[in-house]
């Protein structure tokens, strides 16, 4: 078995690791959640602002690795402007590319950008980098709860 | 190199390690990951087992499989033999005074848990003071969390330095009459630094506390010796001792383990049970209820044995060279950050890379063949300490060589690249 390392990082994920978008908070009413992976120690926040039905701003702040940076960047990116179902939806997809689940051509591609992170369902270790903002995205979405998301 | 409480002990003619043959001893040493061979640099999680250890337990197992202290049968009397040899083979590698001072458990953690839970708990009054070192390992925190908070007692942190030292005056002042126990790492896992375990032992006891040492991070590299320490406790892991997981050791005082009340209740720990009441049995088996680890222990023995046949000066020589080899050549690649720069020092060196995740590089140097740690290390208040989330750590035991070192140098300058 040869794992590809460019496969992993990949130059869209090194340029949002280096440089995030949407990397801020949001004021309220925008709500948010706290992720945290207790194994290695990355935390992050994500605030959400809905209007209506619309996820009208996604924004994040926090520290990690390169993987977890960009999974959050390209997630912020990739659902502003989604409905909450389909935001949701998208995060449902988004795990199965990460885990390997995710079959079909036409499936992988209407993931766009989000694409680049599909290396990860080779390092089993690390999908939980990657998942982590979409396990806060999802709280965050519910309104925020007491605890923190644990990736545990 | 003058560690407090490590002295030499008297063994055979010194040789230089022949690495090359030594390696030879431990079979996943020849393995590749990913096409490349293992270059394996992760010693403080685990270290890796000597054919002698894998075949010790195998013949336990296949050979030598019955229950201890209970048959009178031919199985049951051999296991019980071999298992009961370790014991002593234990007392010996820490100089420990008694045999039955020497309890086995589970490793390091439980350990502690049963210091706190049978010693602190029984002992300890609403504002005792318990002292810990900052860069303590989880394990040698949370028992002592958990006793304070049943008992009302107090936990503290005695500061350490820029370079990851005790501070030595802050310690002083801290201990006082209140101060019950002291808990202190002999070796850090997170930054390698030698504490002198004798040296606050001697302070601790001023003010009549005890203290329990951590010493899963020791028992590999130097010859410990429980009564030139002088502590009262003193916790070890098998696994890290290229032993076998799931079996570790315990060392304390038998007057403290003998007004301890037992910790777990069950076989092979009591004297007389009846509905009326119970009597304990003596110690080591009062604090042993239950069928214990008899493969493991039994590979601990094989793995003590090894250990005394290559000798601690020797594997201290070697790992010192290796230490200040990959100190330099780590620190000379740009944007490195040394974690834990201690005078005394034992084979970890912890690191940060500048731009680029613990984590990431964790992944990039394994693509590599190379295998570290990345993380916190269970040691967080570490972290917060030195103001970094996490670290990569490399640790080194003897049969590590110095190719090893350029491989993990390499493997620094692709994440580089990677990461340009």
């Amino acid at each position: 078995m040869s794992r590809d390392l460019d496969e992993l990082y990949q130059s869209v994920i090194l340029d949002h690791n280096k440089t995030p978008r949407n990397f801020h908070e949001l004021p309220p009413p925008a709500s948010h959640a706290d992720g945290h992976n207790p194994l290695c120690g990355d935390r992050l926040t994500v605030w959400v602002d809905v209007e209506g039905d619309t996820v009208k701003e996604v924004a994040f702040l926090g520290n990690g690795c390169a993987i977890s940076q960009a999974s959050a960047s390209l997630m912020t990116a990739a659902v502003k402007g989604k409905s909450r179902a389909e935001a949701i939806a998208l995060a449902d997809e988004f795990q199965k590319l990460v885990t390997g689940k995710l079959e079909g051509a036409a499936e992988r591609k209407a993931l766009g950008k989000l694409q680049a992170l599909a290396g990860v369902s080779e390092y089993p270790v690390r999908v939980k980098c990657a998942s982590l903002a979409w396990h806060t995205l999802k709280a965050a979405l519910a309104g925020a709860p007491a605890e923190p998301i644990t990736t545990e | 190199m003058g560690i407090a409480g490590t002295a030499p002990r008297p063994r055979g003619p010194a040789a230089p390690l022949d690495v090359g043959s030594i390696r030879k001893d431990f079979p996943i040493l020849s393995m590749r990951v990913g096409g490349k061979p293992l270059v394996y640099l992760d010693n403080a999680a685990t270290g890796q087992r000597p054919s002698v250890v894998i075949e010790a337990v195998r013949r336990s197992m296949a050979e030598q499989n019955a229950n201890v202290h209970r048959g009178v049968h031919y199985l049951s009397e051999q296991a019980t033999l071999a298992f009961d040899a370790v014991r002593e083979q234990a007392r010996a590698f820490l100089n420990a005074p008694a045999t039955h001072e020497v309890l086995f458990v589970r490793g390091t953690t439980e350990g502690i848990n049963l210091v706190a839970q049978s010693y602190g708990r029984s002992t300890l009054k609403p504002g005792d003071e318990i002292l810990l070192t900052t860069m303590e390992h989880h394990s040698n925190i949370v028992p002592w969390q958990i006793v304070a908070g049943q008992t009302g007692a107090v936990v503290r942190a005695i500061p350490i330095n820029d370079a990851g030292e005790v501070d030595l005056d802050a310690y002083r002042t801290l201990l006082s009459a209140r101060t019950k126990i002291v808990g202190v790492v002999h070796i850090s896992n997170a930054l390698g630094t030698i504490n002198p375990v004798a040296e606050m032992t001697r302070l601790a006891h001023e003010v009549g506390a005890v203290v329990v040492v951590d010493g899963a991070q020791a028992v590999p590299h130097t010859a410990v010796d429980v009564q030139a320490l002088g502590c009262d406790f003193y916790a070890s892991s098998g696994h890290k001792m290229f032993g076998p997981t799931g079996v570790g050791l315990l060392w304390g005082r038998t007057e403290l383990l003998e007004a301890m009340p037992p910790w777990q209740g069950g076989g092979d720990m009591i004297h007389t049970v009846s509905f009326a009441g119970t009597t304990f049995a003596p110690l080591p088996a009062k604090f042993e209820a239950g069928t214990p680890a008899i493969a493991e222990v039994i590979g601990l023995g094989a793995a003590i044995r090894y250990l005394q046949g290559i000798g601690f000066d020797a594997i201290g020589a070697w790992e010192r060279e290796l230490l200040t080899r990959a100190t330099q050549l780590v620190q000379a690649v740009p944007g490195i950050r040394l974690v834990g720069t201690a005078r005394e020092k034992a084979g970890v060196l912890s690191f940060t890379l500048e731009g680029i995740h613990p984590h990431d590089l964790g992944t990039i140097l394994d693509a590599e063949g190379v295998a570290i740690r990345a993380g916190h290390h269970c040691a967080q208040p570490v972290m917060q300490r030195f103001g970094v989330h996490a670290t990569a750590r490399a640790s080194f035991a003897f049969y590590n060589t110095f190719d090893d070192i350029d491989a993990l140098v390499r493997g620094l300058h692709r994440a580089r690249e990677v990461f340009a």
